[in-house]
């Protein structure tokens, strides 16, 4: 049997476009070029390429709120960061607290942990009448 | 005891309810909303999560964006709500009967309903897990609102059992909030949720899938100590010597939803074997000018194809209240349709004749996944109205046939229509139909 070092594969990336889950597997030639085998559609090399070369993440949770109707706020990033960040980005998140009133598409938190990306509010969360 | 009188009374105010309270608007008559929570928006407002949206509004969005723009539109338009109310009967002239903290007990009239209640999860009783009832034991869903609406977490250390994408999304959002997941169990021999839920909520972390096993034991007798898993058989009974422990202090139990049946069955209306109730082709139920959409009706997995559902549930109330209603008509003769081979459920139960010039749109579940299909409808001689080969079917995915008149014509004088699923020998080349 062949080691994965003979057969040049780097890396095994599971397609997720659609249901058939196609294994894509990137593949380092002598020459040192990357090779991808497996896709069956240019959506599935497109994605094995971002995930090979810069895997991205959406991330959504929630933020603690201040006189809020409710006490947490779901908020997501507007658009995807590094995979890599997701922790940091998580940290910061945990440490904040907002305060209502708050409105779906407000930036809470801009360039997340440095990324080109903001956490925006999910929904409207309106200040709690006693 | 106040009363209340409404063209169309909707029961539930979550993604159902607004979409169909929303084209009850536009077409002239007033809806009113009857939500037992204290504010709109259903279970969307705890599915934080991305991924709702992408034909109803072209973007992804998460579940509280979602909701949100159909409430601002919903509110927009001026649409009559009751919250923090709780529908407690239906009767077959459509008196509706609720309780609320300021008015008490209240009766609405409506002239037409539509139930909108959603599903409900199944719980351990409903899946027989032998052992103590210590505390620690949840459904997801249940998890779910803890932990993304009410800020709570129910524990520290999983074990989620059940591989659906409510399962696997709970086991990434506990990792996050600093939880120790220590393994998805799911008792079919693959998994049952999104390969990208897979990917993104457990090979991610790490997390381990363990597929043909199942919870047999549940230890600890305050406070959940830890589960035995065991390797299942194809009857699903556990074989012996296959028992792992796992420690953990919580257990999530994604094993499935059903819909809401007690108003709907409450109120006298057939319920099919598989769930919901029976429903035409207009949606409507057993009982005249009462309509199902939605997770009562059948439990989707995608809120985009509720909406949708929902909307046409609302155009057919409107045309009941302007038509059949006011005119007292009697619907003609119904053409019965069966799930056959390879298929779970299918809906409608029911086609009128009348309706026959009409779209028909199918929906339906297989029973096991199958690769290199043909989907087919026939007649019970035997006639077929509709083909269709596809690549792959799975129990997870709801499938949608939309029936054009003018390409598939239905014999007004069948009386039963069989849609089944059925391997094809040749491989499928150039007739391969991909949405």
């Amino acid at each position: 049997m062949q080691s994965c070092e003979d057969s040049g594969v780097i890396k095994t990336i599971r397609c997720i476009v659609c249901p058939t889950g196609c294994e894509i597997e990137v593949k380092e030639k002598p020459d040192g070029e990357v090779e991808f085998e497996g896709y069956t559609c240019k959506r599935g090399l497109d994605y094995a390429k971002q995930e090979f070369y810069e895997p991205k993440r959406v991330l959504t949770t929630t933020i603690r709120v201040e006189n809020g109707f409710l006490p947490l706020v779901p908020v997501r990033v507007d658009k995807a960061i590094a995979k890599a960040k997701l922790n940091d980005a998580l940290d910061i998140i945990a440490n904040t607290i907002i305060k209502a009133p708050i409105k779906m598409g407000d930036i809470l938190i801009e360039n997340i942990a440095g990324e080109d990306a903001n956490i925006i509010a999910s929904r409207d969360l309106p200040i709690l009448e006693e | 005891m106040k009363q209340y009188e409404t063209d169309v009374a909707i029961i539930g105010g979550g993604a159902a309810g607004l979409a169909s309270a929303i084209e009850i608007k536009k077409g002239g008559l007033e809806p009113l909303i009857l939500e037992r929570d204290v504010e709109l928006g259903g279970i969307l407002l705890q599915c934080i999560h991305a991924g709702f949206g992408l034909t109803e509004f072209n973007t992804e969005l998460t579940g509280p964006e979602y909701a949100q723009k159909f409430i601002n539109n919903a509110l927009e338009k001026q649409i009559a709500y009751k919250l923090d109310t709780m529908v407690i009967e239906i009767t077959q002239d459509k008196k509706i009967y609720a309780v609320n903290n300021e008015e008490g007990l209240i009766e609405i009239q409506a002239k037409a309903i539509i139930l909108a209640m959603g599903c409900r999860e199944r719980t351990r009783g409903a899946i027989n897990i032998p052992g103590f009832r210590p505390s620690g034991i949840y459904t997801a869903g249940q998890a779910q609102r803890f932990v993304n609406i009410e800020g709570y977490l129910p524990g520290r250390t999983y074990v989620i059992l059940g591989s659906g994408d409510i399962g696997m999304i709970m086991a990434r959002r506990l990792t996050w909030e600093g939880c120790n997941v220590k393994a998805v169990v799911e008792i079919q021999p693959y998994v049952s949720g999104l390969i990208r839920n897979q990917v993104q909520c457990l090979e991610d972390y790490g997390i381990p899938l363990i597929t043909g096993f199942t919870v047999t034991k549940i230890h600890g007798k305050d406070r959940l100590k830890g589960v035995t898993v065991s390797k299942v058989d194809r009857n699903f009974d556990r074989i012996i010597g296959t028992d792992r422990f796992f420690e953990c202090d919580t257990l999530l139990l994604s094993v499935g939803l059903i819909p809401e049946n007690e108003l709907t069955l409450q109120a006298g209306a057939e319920i099919s074997s598989m769930g919901g109730p029976i429903v035409d082709n207009n949606l409507e139920t057993t009982l005249e000018g009462v309509f199902a959409c939605g997770n009562v009706l059948q439990v989707h997995d995608l809120v985009d194809l509720v909406s949708a559902e929902a909307k046409r549930a609302g155009q057919n109330a409107v045309k009941y209240v302007n038509e059949r209603y006011k005119k007292k008509m009697e619907k003609k003769g119904q053409i019965i349709c069966i799930a056959g081979e390879n298929v779970n459920y299918v809906k409608p139960d029911r086609i009128n004749i009348s309706d026959l010039d009409e779209e028909i749109i199918f929906t339906f579940r297989v029973k096991k996944p199958d690769r290199r299909i043909q989907v087919q409808i026939k007649d019970e001689t035997n006639r077929e109205i509709y083909k269709r080969k596809k690549r792959y079917v799975i129990p997870s995915e709801m499938i949608e046939l939309k029936l054009n008149p003018e390409k598939y014509e239905i014999d007004p004088t069948c009386s039963q229509l069989v849609l089944e699923v059925i391997p094809v020998k040749e491989p499928l080349i150039d007739e391969e139909e991909e949405e």
